[in-house]
């Protein structure tokens, strides 16, 4: 039996080095319960995603709610492209012009965080660099040939890629990136718009399911109910048994 | 007589209230030596439970339209008061059903319960468990999804390489020429009332066969074969109090694990939930990478492992196929792992250690080597029902060693066949794994006493 697991372990090991790979992905630091957070990249996201990006399955007066703002100071600050309160946040830009201006579809962002995870949304954000081959003149790190502007360009200035060309397993010449080096600054130290950035994933964490503000504290009441019910249920057993065997 | 009396009395002269609920309950004798493993039925009924009457409440907010499909999950998620809780007690509850009856089948295997007298239980829970597959898969494709619309896909496009009628028969299913609204349409009216339907009736037979026979146990002992002077089997106990007393233990443990998924881990690192479902379904664009979800990916690397897809179609069917005959395959009288040699048991950790194995790698993407493996331990998975078969009786050196030369001899054909310089090491060194597994299996009872049984008691042991 252990001869069985053990190889059947080894089997798992070359399984195993495949399971990793892909783009490296820096981590994001998602904390729903700091609710400054959560405001700065509601703020974020509405001033610079909700142009194109809609987030149609989202009500404004819930992010509210959530967000410990008051419907008035949603309305003021936070919505533009909408009229009331309870509407979710859509956006104005026809899908049939976009596909035109962008090449595909501009996706919905809602629940983007739950298919893509924060880690891949807070490193895209960061990984835009210059790229004149493409229609923005931009490209991404995690998402190559990516079809969206930089749009937070102004706030993280631009980079310059840094190549250097190598040799690869055929023989052929190839150009890799090594670095970047700022190319036009940006109205933000790196240090504060990864700290925007933070805060914008956050908020889409957050807009991804809203319930993950509550799921936490309702899930420990219900253990804790299910432990005492456990201690009630066993003790019951136990007394019903006593006259078996 | 009190006025209680009266009403019951009144009743049973009806409807026999009274008689069912002595014959299925409080007189229905239940071997008193049940473990651990004998929780899983009844959960396996809580989950049922559970996923009607979550279904019932989804349904009032679900839309099974492909242009509001997607949204309206959402609108469960957000904007229905507790539909989040509903929605995950749903989504969980259908791996949890699957846990629950993968452990109950495993119970099976290992005491032997699918033995005379009990083989029509075992095939009603096939077919229980061949409608749950088919729930599963319609009730996957609901969300709107990617995943749900590439995996419905590859799925119904496996009936498309049957010969002959295959084109037809998947443009049948799905009403259209690709997954569509016609398909999300049917799919929901077969998950929330034909499928269920099936399943109630299924469940009852199951249920009512079990009640008939009585219920198998630890130690593969018919309990109804010592009775004493009232007629009362020794070692039985009536079912309710004792057995329901002790399921309310095992229900609350189990609802600790599923609730814990729901409310800390309702996506499960993206098993129970796929992270690409969270992207609306997209006729015009491939995932990369298309998993089923895990409770069918030991049998999505069986089709897998195969490359003409009717063959990889009739070997994940046959992986299903070849359960519903495991009575009249494991043909040894001795019902328990307990009492039966040592070989078969190390045959059956194996085969629940290579069913989780063959569930790994169709989660993950057929590299070669895995690829490999898939094909390695998909042979395993087939020539373990002859194993069963083999070590049911005792049998000649003669019969042993012609019996692995025959089997090694039929999956050898195939890798010369395919070996070419590129794969040479990989299929010459992967073909070790099933030779060596029927070597120790086939062998073994020839040179060494790992094939001894021991005796059965007469009575149940504690």
């Amino acid at each position: 039996m252990k001869k069985n697991i053990i190889s059947l372990l080894i089997l798992m090991a070359p399984a195993l080095a495949f399971a990793s790979g892909g783009v490296h992905l820096e981590k994001a630091d998602i904390n729903l319960h700091n609710k400054a957070s959560l405001q700065r990249g509601a703020r974020l996201f509405v001033n610079y995603c909700l142009s194109c990006h809609s987030a149609a399955y989202m009500r404004y007066n819930r992010m509210g709610q959530d967000l410990g703002l008051t419907d008035i100071q949603v309305t003021d600050n936070l919505m533009f492209a909408s009229e009331k309160i309870g509407q979710p946040m859509t956006v104005a830009m026809p899908a049939s012009q976009a596909k035109n201006w962008f090449g595909k579809k501009v996706p919905d962002l809602t629940v983007v965080a739950r298919a893509r995870g924060a880690d891949w949304l807070y490193s895209y954000l960061r990984g835009f660099y210059l790229d004149e081959s493409r229609p923005w003149g931009v490209n991404n790190t995690v998402f190559k040939d990516v079809g969206m502007p930089h749009v937070l360009w102004d706030l993280q200035g631009l980079k310059k890629p840094l190549y250097e060309t190598y040799t690869d397993h055929d023989g052929n010449e190839a150009k890799r990136i090594t670095g970047f080096e700022v190319a036009v600054p940006g109205t933000m130290t790196e240090a504060e718009y990864d700290k925007a950035v933070n805060d914008l994933v956050n908020f889409m964490v957050y807009m991804g399911e809203p319930a993950k503000l509550e799921r936490y504290t309702i899930g420990i009441w219900v253990m804790l109910y299910l432990i005492i019910l456990f201690v009630v249920a066993y003790a019951m057993k136990k007394e019903f048994w006593k006259d078996i065997h | 007589m009190s006025k209680m009396q009266n009403f019951m009395g009144w009743i049973d002269a009806r409807f026999p209230l009274t008689k069912m609920w002595e014959d299925h309950l409080s007189k229905y004798y239940a071997p008193k030596n049940f473990n651990f493993w004998y929780f899983f039925g009844s959960l396996a009924l809580l989950v049922l439970v559970l996923q009607i009457v979550t279904g019932i409440f989804l349904t009032m907010h679900y839309k099974p339209d492909a242009q509001l499909a997607f949204a309206s999950v959402e609108y469960i998620m957000r904007d229905v008061p507790g539909g989040w809780i509903i929605r995950y007690m749903h989504s969980t509850g259908a791996s949890a059903f699957f846990i629950v009856v993968y452990l109950h089948m495993f119970r099976g295997l290992m005491y032997g319960s699918y033995k005379q007298p009990r083989e029509l239980i075992w095939v009603f829970g096939m077919l229980i468990y061949l409608a749950l597959m088919a729930e599963a898969f319609m009730g996957y494709l609901l969300p709107w999804g990617q995943m749900s619309y590439w995996g419905a896909q590859v799925i119904v496009n496996l009936f498309g390489a049957i010969p002959v009628i295959g084109q037809d028969l998947s443009i049948w299913i799905r009403g259209d020429y690709v997954i569509s609204d016609a398909t999300l349409n049917r799919f929901f009216a077969f998950h929330v009332i034909a499928v269920p339907l099936v399943l109630l009736g299924l469940v009852v037979a199951h249920i009512l066969a079990l009640h008939e026979v009585g219920s198998n146990n630890p130690d593969g002992v018919e309990i109804k074969k010592k009775k004493g002077p009232d007629g009362i089997p020794l070692d039985g106990i009536p079912f309710h109090p004792y057995y329901t007393v002790k399921d309310i233990v095992g229900v609350v443990v189990f609802l600790m694990f599923f609730t814990g998924v729901i409310f800390f881990y309702p996506e499960m690192g993206g098993y129970f939930l796929e992270h690409a479902n969270f992207v609306p379904a997209d006729p015009l664009n491939t995932p990369e990478h298309i998993a089923p979800v895990w409770y069918f990916t030991p049998f999505y690397t069986m089709l897998r492992a195969v490359p003409d897809p009717f063959l990889g179609v009739i070997a994940m069917g046959g992986g299903v196929v070849i359960l519903f005959f495991l009575p009249w395959i494991d043909m040894n009288p001795i019902k328990s792992i307990r009492y039966r040699s040592p070989l078969n048991k190390m045959n059956l950790m194996f085969f629940a250690a290579v069913f989780i194995y063959l569930g790994y790698l169709g989660v993950n993407p057929p590299e070669p080597v895995l690829a490999e493996m898939g094909l390695r331990f998909s042979e395993v998975y087939f020539v373990f029902f002859f194993v069963l078969w083999f070590h049911s009786t005792q049998r000649s050196a003669g019969f042993s060693f012609l019996s692995l030369i025959v089997l090694v001899g039929l999956y050898s054909i195939y890798d010369v066949v395919r070996v070419g310089e590129g794969n040479m090491s990989l299929v010459l060194s992967s073909w070790l794994i099933p030779t060596a597994y029927l070597a120790f299996m086939l062998l073994s009872p020839i040179f060494t006493n790992l094939n001894k049984e021991k005796p059965v008691p007469e009575r149940v042991t504690d």
